[in-house]
């Protein structure tokens, strides 16, 4: 088990990224922020909990999606998938979306989220933030836009990002 | 996550966890029913039939919505109209129809036991929409769903079911899931109406209107079934409205709030009075909504069952 990010190289991370996002989107007038179920919403909740500090006067619409009935692996996929919540309580016509996830892989999981977030509309432009990239591994051709860190990794290896709130600690290993 | 079962035949072979299972896949679902675009792409590969060898409105439209909600081909086949009056066997017609490459069977037949029966001889899974006297899982899985809904839980509510006992296939499948989850159920209804032995399966008699009322918190009223009838088991309606049937004075001078259920089609002025069906205490309208997110559950819960 190789450890990749401590507590505090996440938190400086994440404020970065949550800069990063300031960076093009000032005021975030038009931009909404959407974590992916389950494991992304843990990065898009600090993000967002960031940026509220950094832009206090913003009220940044935020929602959660869950790609379940997107997948593209529903008759091949060893278990079936259980649903988590969707909960994007605005409409995503013209605007520009930031995907938040925190592991990108292969890409597929992204494909499907791209896939469900047209059935709230049809937003301006999707961007998408990642805490970890695992590239020369994608399947699909996908890259994100704002990454916190990349990492070169064999198909064998996992990369698990743990969180207070569900994991008790802060910490990216490699496994 | 997976169900315990390969076809939903009837409550009776589901276990709490799977009924737990299909309700909460259920609110994913109604959350899709509320979207711009009410749809999702799962089932886009799956094709599915819905064999009505018996009437049916609410069933029949929900079964195809839930269906085309989840991309699913489907065809529909009525048995009027169709070569059963030429004599084809239930067997052959579901064979037939299965060698054109159809994943599953949503079926509604007047007999009971018919879907068992089916399950024995194919291969696909089959959805019991309703068979004769015995069970109608899905309105009984709607119909929790609705009062989960309405009241946050199942475990230790008290649900009453009002009418036609014996010849409701609603009754059975409700009383099968209402137990194993934990709520308390009465049944009320003239003697002969109600079955003898249904204690056993852990409900309470009565065949008093107003003690049951003033019991329980959800009314769950069923529909006279005239056509099951084969004799008459009481003297007219009109003296059936007047010992069974809820109107709104009844139920203002309980002085308590009661949820009123009817799983359609309601006989107004028999069993439930316009005055209550109609009125800010029934959810028999959300009953319907539901019904297609609870099918939705169902069919992505069973299609996306693995083989063992």
């Amino acid at each position: 088990m190789k450890p990749l990010f401590n507590q505090q190289q996440l938190q400086i991370t994440i404020e970065r990224l949550a800069h990063q996002l300031l960076e093009n989107h000032l005021d975030f007038a038009d931009t909404v922020i959407i974590g992916m179920q389950p494991r992304g919403v843990y990065l898009s909740n600090r993000i967002v909990s960031k940026l509220k500090t950094l832009l206090p006067a913003a009220d940044i619409p935020y929602g959660k999606l869950d790609i379940t009935f997107y997948r593209d692996d529903f008759h091949t996929s060893p278990e079936l998938h259980v649903a988590l919540e969707t909960d994007i309580p605005f409409s995503l016509e013209q605007k520009r979306v930031i995907l938040v996830d925190d592991v990108l892989y292969t890409g597929r999981t992204i494909r499907a989220g791209l896939d469900a977030l047209l059935d709230f509309g049809r937003p301006e432009s999707v961007e998408l933030l990642v805490l970890i990239d695992r590239r020369f591994s994608r399947e699909l051709p996908i890259q994100p836009d704002y990454v916190g860190m990349t990492v070169d990794s064999v198909a064998a290896q996992k990369v698990k990002v743990l969180w207070k709130e569900k994991d008790k600690k802060d910490e990216v290993v490699m496994i | 996550m997976s169900l315990s079962v390969k076809h939903l035949l009837g409550i009776k072979d589901l276990t709490p966890g799977d009924i737990d299972l299909i309700l909460r896949t259920a609110d994913n679902f109604k959350d899709v029913l509320q979207r711009p675009i009410k749809k999702v792409p799962t089932l886009r590969d799956t094709t599915i039939v819905n064999l009505f060898y018996e009437n049916s409105t609410r069933t029949r439209i929900s079964f195809e919505l839930a269906e085309k909600r989840l991309s699913a081909d489907t065809i529909n086949f009525t048995a009027s109209g169709s070569s059963v009056s030429k004599g084809e066997t239930l067997i052959d017609t579901v064979n037939n129809i299965l060698s054109m490459k159809v994943d599953m069977v949503v079926m509604r037949h007047s007999a009971s036991g018919a879907p068992h029966f089916l399950a024995r001889h194919i291969n696909a899974s089959i959805v019991n929409a309703g068979d004769g006297i015995n069970e109608h899982p899905t309105q009984a899985l709607l119909d929790a769903f609705s009062i989960r809904e309405k009241l946050g839980s199942l475990k230790g509510r008290r649900v009453a079911l009002f009418g036609d006992i014996m010849h409701s296939r609603v009754a059975l499948s409700n009383i099968y899931l209402l137990t194993k989850m934990g709520a308390e159920v009465t049944v009320c209804g003239p003697p002969t109406l109600i079955p003898k032995h249904i204690e056993k399966l852990g409900v309470k008699v009565s065949y008093d209107l107003r003690k049951t009322l003033e019991w329980c918190e959800v009314a769950n009223v069923l529909r006279i079934q005239l056509e099951r009838q084969s004799k008459p088991l009481f003297s007219t309606l009109r003296e059936y409205a007047l010992y069974y049937g809820i109107n709104k004075a009844l139920l203002d001078s309980l002085k308590k709030e009661i949820v009123i259920m009817h799983p359609g089609p309601i006989n107004r002025g028999v069993e439930l009075n316009s005055d209550v069906a109609d009125s800010g205490h029934s959810i028999i309208l959300d009953q319907v909504q539901n019904g297609v997110a609870v099918r939705m559950a169902v069919l992505y819960l069973l299609a996306g069952k693995k083989e063992e």
